[in-house]
């Protein structure tokens, strides 16, 4: 600057002058009396990356439900600063350190996948303020903070009541293909003792590599052990190939049925997978055909917006941001971490999945799971609900 | 005994596969010497260039084909016009460092155009499902790999060997100013042996699709396979990258039908011992160039 000031004066001055009006503005901005009128939700979602559907999805529901109940609850205005991680946790923590030291967040919320929660967990710990889990399934992640509360699912809530609908409806013998990471091990562990108990036996398990190219040699396998059904989790963007490779191998043909949680007919991917996904069942808590008055509205606003039907991760980021707005009406505005983890405690409301609350004492949602079929429904593919069980709790809980 | 035939076809044309998609590499790596790890990206262009002809405009998916590597291949001749060249008498860590680059560039380029979900390419239906000979599950569209794959091979082969061309190539590679004394254009049969292997890539990448998937991040996923084809194979020939392929896609079948729970390791551990076995690749030249 001094430098410059030699070489010419007049340059300098107006560099001088544009830097002090930038410093000023910037002052104002960090103002207390505006800070006060604001909060911010730091929301860290994968936008890149193979988990980029999740984070489109979330951001869409919550830019739709803002657009739906305004920007302002118990008089201050929300604030979403989106960060992308890429699913990566290490990029998860940076993210979520950023919020809270440089942008001094009220929420954290978002996380695409377990690995993330979790890395953001002693963060939330420490900072003393809410993570709200919108998409993540494995059991353990709510117990890892005092602050985590969740409105995505657990896969322990679907995978036991598939086992137990298998066990009750002439399923005997159950072949199991999951991906081998902690939500594809949480699915097959839970889905394996609901099943077992009620008569059930898995004669074969494979459990493929997340970066899986190829399921062929797998389902080969699964085909020469003549099971009643394959039971299958794998993430949700790898259903499509795995629904075409087993058409392509004839298993539907050699009355192979495939049964699981709901991630493998994801109503975000399940138009492109052909006619060979008819008759999956699957138990899963939110399906886009859910016949609701509410869910009609959702899934129409959702398309009218972005085009596209909204999945189970688009109504996770939906009650997520309803449960922070409901959190700070009931806190009238206080922004206190610890008294808005309190507020959330214990709420209950209509979703478009149905009716759901938050566990008090584990901060999970409790929520209905649906068992569902996939039908042709106006010439689109729809899993069409066809059973349900009510306020299920995660199973996944270590008993205290 | 029928299940081992069906895995051998499975695994034979699983190898087909790697190899269209990894000779492109063997080319530049093994007769050009210049790393080119943007391989996969020019797969990837073909894959989804093939997608939108057939899914968007409705191409027939053969026709597709032929265009999926042209415009690989016109993509490597024009990078290679303007890039590539600058970087032949450059380091091999330069011609990584600037190639990882582009792969990078190319995964952000076709997020942010395509999207990041994977995508499928609509077949025929007379290239789905299985037909049984003597109880061989034999898959239509696995049947349609090993015959494009096996034809390209033999005519590889035929022009590295037979033709004026292959000559000027290989003279080109041994002795580049020699050749350029004997009136051969080095840097033209380069640039167009470097798209001939785009080209390949690319048409690799339109036959993967169905079978690999095809999203974004195809480039850096397959990168390691490609590598392990080149390495094992040796990269003097075409022959050697050919049956290490075979190797590789039967093995790696046959891993996870036989002892799942290995998973993918097998295609890691054969790599290891055949590198121990003959650290130049199965037929890599025993001298150092």
């Amino acid at each position: 600057m001094f430098e410059r000031k030699q070489l010419s004066h007049k340059a300098s001055s107006k560099v001088t002058w544009t830097t002090a009006v930038a410093a000023l503005a910037g002052l104002a901005g960090f103002a207390p009396a505006k800070a006060a009128d604001s909060v911010k939700v730091g929301l860290i979602l994968p936008m890149t990356g193979g988990q980029a559907s999740t984070g489109k999805q979330i951001e869409n529901a919550i830019k739709l439900y803002m657009q739906q109940n305004g920007d302002t609850v118990a008089g201050k205005k929300i604030e979403i600063i989106l960060k992308d991680d890429a699913a990566i946790p290490d990029k998860t923590k940076t993210a979520a350190q950023e919020l809270i030291v440089n942008d001094k967040v009220n929420f954290i919320a978002g996380f695409g996948v377990t690995p993330a929660a979790l890395a953001a967990a002693p963060l939330a710990t420490q900072a003393k303020i809410p993570e709200v889990v919108m998409a993540a399934g494995t059991s353990i992640i709510t117990e890892r903070s005092p602050y985590i509360v969740r409105t995505s699912f657990t896969l322990a809530q679907s995978s036991t009541i598939i086992g137990d609908w298998a066990a009750k409806n002439g399923i005997k013998k159950v072949a199991t293909l999951t991906s081998d990471y902690a939500p594809g091990n949480d699915a097959l562990n839970f889905f394996k003792q609901h099943f077992t108990a009620g008569g059930g036996e898995v004669v074969e398990e494979v459990k493929v590599p997340l970066q899986n190219p190829d399921f062929a040699p797998f389902l080969q396998r699964m085909k020469d052990a003549k099971p009643d059904a394959i039971f299958v989790f794998v993430p949700a963007g790898q259903g499509g190939s795995f629904m075409k490779q087993y058409a392509e191998r004839g298993l539907d043909k050699a009355g192979i049925r495939v049964i699981g949680p709901g991630d493998v007919t994801d109503d975000d991917l399940l138009n492109n997978m052909g006619d060979a996904v008819l008759g999956t069942v699957t138990a899963h808590i939110y399906s886009a055909a859910h016949p609701s008055q509410l869910n009609k509205d959702f899934v129409a606003a959702y398309k009218k917006a972005f085009g596209n039907r909204p999945g189970f991760m688009a109504v996770g980021g939906y009650d997520g941001i309803h449960l922070i707005y409901a959190a700070l009406k009931k806190t009238g505005g206080d922004t206190d971490g610890t008294k808005l983890i309190e507020a959330m405690k214990g709420q209950k409301w209509e979703s478009p999945r149905g009716p759901i609350s938050i566990d008090p004492e584990t901060r999970d949602i409790i929520q209905n799971v649906y068992i569902r079929k996939v039908e042709k429904v106006d010439g689109e593919l729809y899993n069409v609900e066809f059973q349900t069980f009510e306020a299920v709790k995660d199973p996944g809980k270590t008993k205290k | 005994m029928t299940s081992i035939l069906t895995n051998l076809f499975d695994g034979v044309a699983y190898g087909m596969l790697l190899f269209v998609l990894a000779c492109g590499l063997a080319v530049t790596l093994g007769l050009m010497n210049f790393v080119n790890l943007a391989h996969g990206a020019f797969a990837m262009a073909g894959g989804y260039v093939c997608m939108v002809l057939v899914n968007r405009m409705g191409w027939p998916f053969f026709a597709a084909l032929p265009l999926a590597f042209v415009s690989s291949a016109a993509i490597g001749i024009a990078l290679e016009r303007t890039l590539y060249r600058h970087l032949y008498a450059r380091s091999h860590l330069d011609q990584v460092l600037f190639t990882i680059g582009l792969t990078f560039m190319s995964v952000a380029a076709v997020d942010y155009i395509q999207g990041s979900s994977r995508v499928f390419i609509n077949l025929p239906a007379a290239l789905q499902g299985q037909f049984d000979v003597f109880g061989v599950g034999i898959g239509r569209y696995r049947l349609m790999i090993i015959v494009i794959c096996g034809l390209l091979t033999v005519g590889l082969q035929m022009v590295l060997a037979k033709t004026r061309f292959g000559s000027r190539l290989r003279a080109a590679v041994d002795d580049p100013r020699a050749a350029s004394g004997l009136g051969i254009n080095v840097p033209q049969v380069f640039a167009f042996t470097f798209a001939f292997g785009c080209g390949l890539a690319g048409l690799g990448g339109a036959l993967s699709a169905e079978i690999l998937g095809l999203d974004p991040y195809f480039p850096l996923k397959f990168m390691i396979y490609f590598l392990i084809v080149v390495t094992v194979g040796g990269s003097s020939s075409i022959t050697g990258p050919f049956l290490a392929s075979l190797l590789l896609g039967i093995g790696d079948v046959a891993g996870k039908y036989y002892v799942p729970k290995m998973g993918p390791f097998v295609i890691y551990t054969m790599m290891i011992v055949i590198l121990i076995w003959r650290p130049n690749g199965l037929f890599g030249r025993t001298a150092a160039r």
